[in-house]
């Protein structure tokens, strides 16, 4: 079993084994050297990267792996991923603290999949995924401090602080949530689809699902649906390898979950490069509004538990999260990147990284319920002679 | 003697056998609460006295330590505390074992699976994990993979194949992880669960027990905050039965175990920290019973799973500000247990009802209708019932706690109802 665990979890860091050889050839520098920080973030000269991981085709063919991008989009994946990790470290450390309550699934390490998606997609694409949507949300326009409101219960939050971690929304920019069983939102992914098909509007639908949720029988019956129709719906499946405790092998006999879609089109891609990510939602997006359904396998890899109540390693060895970090993670990738190709120096970077510590920090403080207001709560609650301190802590074994 | 009458009165209470030197020397953890000094036993009537020391402690071999020797070869115990033994104390009430809620579902569980081999639990992360909420922990070293079975995600399906393996010989316990999910199979449950045993003319009983924690917890979102025994009440066939305390949430789970009928035994996600001493000898509870928690004269509260403990709460202030109370811990959800609740009306006359579910169409309603139909003529008042709103949960903490009764509010009904 142990063994069996080992050998697992050699699977998923050596994906990189030779994505670090094909890193190192496309890590060539520009020849300009010496760019500054702020012609960076303007400079939209294309350049084109080879994309380590070849991806792996399901009934269609692969998309090219040279990706096209510019300076300004890689500088701005390392800021909007780097935001994401200190959001969702802040999360971590609010739910310690007990400001957050209830479930707090976080999405660190994955935060290549949202930004390259974002990357490839408009705002009249549609989005919908399941409950580790803090980072979606913020990918399809929201701000750090109404996620911040949200998740500590405030009325300023997303959604008034009625929905939590698990409901976020944002209709303006075609984000449907924010769903908290799982797999049901992939039937609401093919009904948007089905939505956009019949209005008539230039937009693909991502039905955004872990590989938990890709034994729900309604997964299979919402591709069978949408690709019976036609429907303009791109399901991705993020697949971090565990649905809450259980191994994907231990819970699926295909854990190729791009081929799942039997007769839909799928496509494997390495989830934690940005670029490859981009890339192949480009390349889907093209195929489901012209042609319908499509599916994307993510192959990606959480560090946190499923969420907070679970330690997330019972069920993985340490060395196997630290192992990913090392030779994976997202941040660094392109960290390395921009490095490499003397876009920014390590002094711009570690500007860019102040400043998302500061946005998240002033997020937190601004949505952080004030002293006094927590003791008029607690009145409110009149529940008796429980006594509650100012920061909340209360009894577990009596019942409050 | 003052010293004599406790001593009396603690050995009394102690069911030890022979010698109380043997008493001494003995260090079982799990019985009583007072040793006396072997050498105090001769020297009782004399002036030697002082030297008796009987000593009552929370016996916890742990926490007792070493005990120092006087120069006589006399154990002494240094911390002697006298304690008055507690009214209507027998051996019975200090002896049996203290646990968790969610350890004395596992007791059951684990008693029920080594005394029957054909009882197996079906469920998401029920096995490697232990369970979400520690229930089922320990248990698949013990009895394997198969009998601990990890499911993927897949609700609908393996509550269809634990009825299945039912119909055929099995007794399956489907764990939902929340109650909530069990929605995803309630075509499973209500179809196929509830009516095989009728349409099929008596031939398949499906002696299947779904559990799984619901209720309203701690901020946990609007989904994961189901109260379902409103939505199964009305399928026929089904048995419903929700737990409140380690004592009866281990007697209904192996009576649950035990019973052919497909039993759903509703825990609730803010209970399973509770802690009480339950009996070390083996019991099964009637799963049609009500439980009698407090006699009283005034007013009847039928109450079950996290409202009870509200309930008592409530009881405190009133019983401070003057009233009686009777409360029931209605535990059957389907059927009622007309039976103790109808002798408790008979009573009191009155009846308050406290209840989580939403106040369309949940328990309360039909309890209000059943016990109309049936006592009306015994009632002074009409039933009062105190349900959550009909609001999804809200996530706010305290916008939470305003959708689910809490015991102020239990209070002035209790005042209201009594003023008839």
């Amino acid at each position: 079993m142990a063994s069996q665990l080992l050998r697992r979890a050699g699977k998923l860091i050596n994906v990189s084994a030779s994505a670090t050889k094909n890193l190192a050839s496309s890590l060539a520098p520009i020849s300009q050297a010496n760019r500054s920080f702020a012609s960076a973030a303007e400079d939209t000269n294309p350049i084109t990267i080879e994309i380590a991981v070849p991806y792996k085709a399901h009934k269609c063919e692969p998309p090219s792996l040279l990706a096209t991008t510019t300076p300004q989009e890689l500088v701005q994946f390392f800021k909007t991923m780097f935001l994401m990790r200190r959001m969702e470290i802040a999360a971590d450390s609010l739910y310690k603290s007990k400001f957050i309550r209830g479930f707090c699934h976080l999405y660190d390490g994955q935060e290549a999949v949202c930004v390259g998606m974002e990357a490839a997609l408009t705002k009249t694409d549609c989005i919908v995924t399941a409950y580790r949507d803090h980072c979606i949300h913020l990918g399809r326009g929201g701000t750090v401090k109404e996620i911040m409101s949200e998740l500590m219960g405030r009325k300023d939050g997303c959604s008034l602080g009625k929905g939590g971690s698990m409901h976020m929304y944002k209709k303006e920019n075609n984000f449907y949530g924010g769903n908290g069983i799982v797999g049901a939102q992939t039937p609401l992914g093919a009904g948007l689809a089905f939505a956009q098909k019949y209005s008539k509007v230039e937009g693909v639908t991502l039905a955004m699902y872990g590989d938990g949720a890709a034994n729900q029988g309604q997964l299979f019956e919402a591709m069978n649906i949408a690709a019976l129709w036609d429907l303009p719906v791109i399901f991705v499946c993020e697949n971090n390898h565990y649905g809450m405790g259980t191994a994907e092998w231990r819970s699926a006999k295909s854990p190729e979950y791009y081929r799942r879609g039997d007769y839909v089109p799928g496509l494997k891609v390495d989830g934690m490069d940005a670029l490859a990510v981009k890339q192949a939602v480009k390349y889907a997006k093209e195929y489901a509004l012209t042609k319908g359904a499509f599916v994307l396998e993510m192959d990606t890899y959480r560090y946190h538990g499923h969420s907070m109540s679970d330690p997330g390693s019972t069920y993985r060895t340490r060395d196997e999260i630290s192992g990913v970090r090392q030779e994976r993670d997202p941040i660094e990738r392109i960290r390395k990147l921009l490095l490499a190709k003397e876009i920014v120096t390590v002094a711009d970077l570690k500007n860019m990284e102040k400043e998302a510590k500061k946005e998240v920090d002033d997020a937190v403080a601004q949505a952080k319920p004030d002293p006094s207001e927590l003791l008029s709560h607690i009145y409110v609650k009149g529940l008796g002679t429980e006594v509650f301190g100012p920061d909340r802590k209360e009894f577990t074994a009596v019942l409050p | 003697m003052e010293s004599t009458a406790l001593l009396q009165k603690l050995t009394a209470g102690m069911a030890f056998r022979g010698n109380p030197a043997t008493l001494l020397s003995s260090s079982s953890a799990s019985s009583h609460f007072a040793r006396v000094q072997a050498s105090a036993w001769p020297i009782m009537q004399g002036s030697r006295l002082r030297r008796l020391n009987v000593e009552a402690t929370d016996l916890n071999a742990n926490a007792f330590g070493t005990m120092p020797h006087s120069s006589t070869g006399l154990k002494i115990i240094t911390k002697a505390v006298a304690v008055k033994t507690e009214r209507g104390s027998t051996a019975t009430a200090q002896q049996g074992h203290e646990l968790l809620l969610f350890e004395a579902l596992r007791e059951g569980l684990d008693e029920e699976m080594e005394r029957d081999p054909t009882v197996c639990v079906i469920g998401e992360d029920v096995g490697h994990y232990g369970g979400s909420y520690k229930v089922t922990k320990g248990m698949a070293e013990k009895y394997g993979d198969l009998r601990l079975l990890d499911t993927p995600i897949a609700e609908n399906s393996f509550t269809g194949m634990a009825i299945g393996a039912a119909m055929s010989g099995l007794r399956p316990i489907v764990e939902g992880m929340n109650m909530g999910f069990l929605l995803l199979a309630f075509n499973q449950i209500a179809n196929n669960c509830g009516m095989l045993h009728y349409t099929s003319g008596g031939q398949f009983t499906i002696p299947i027990v779904i559990r799984g924690p619901g209720g309203v917890g701690r901020q946990l979102g609007a989904e994961h905050s189901q109260r379902l025994e409103s939505y199964f009440q009305s399928v026929p066939g089904l048995q419903m039965v929700a737990c409140s305390t380690p004592y009866n949430a281990k007697g209904l789970m192996k009576a649950a175990i035990r019973s052919e009928n497909p039993v759903i035994l509703f825990e609730h996600v803010l209970l399973y920290n509770l802690k009480e001493r339950i009996p070390d000898e083996e019991y099964v509870l009637c799963l049609e019973e009500a439980e009698l928690v407090r006699p009283g004269e005034d007013i009847t509260i039928l109450t079950y799973s996290r409202m009870r403990h509200h309930v008592l709460q409530a009881v405190k202030t009133l019983v401070s500000k003057g009233y009686d109370p009777e409360v029931i811990d209605i535990r059957s959800l389907k059927p009622f247990d007309l039976f103790t609740i109808g002798n408790s009306v008979k009573k009191t006359h009155k009846v308050l009802i406290v209840e989580e579910c939403m106040r369309t169409g949940g328990i309360g309603a039909s309890l209000r209708a059943a016990i109309m139909e049936n006592f009306f003529d015994e009632l002074d008042a009409p039933i009062g019932c105190l349900s959550s709103q009909d609001v999804p949960t809200p996530y706010a903490g305290p916008l939470e706690d305003l959708t689910v009764v809490q015991p102020p509010q239990i209070v002035f009904a209790v005042e209201q109802l009594c003023k008839h």
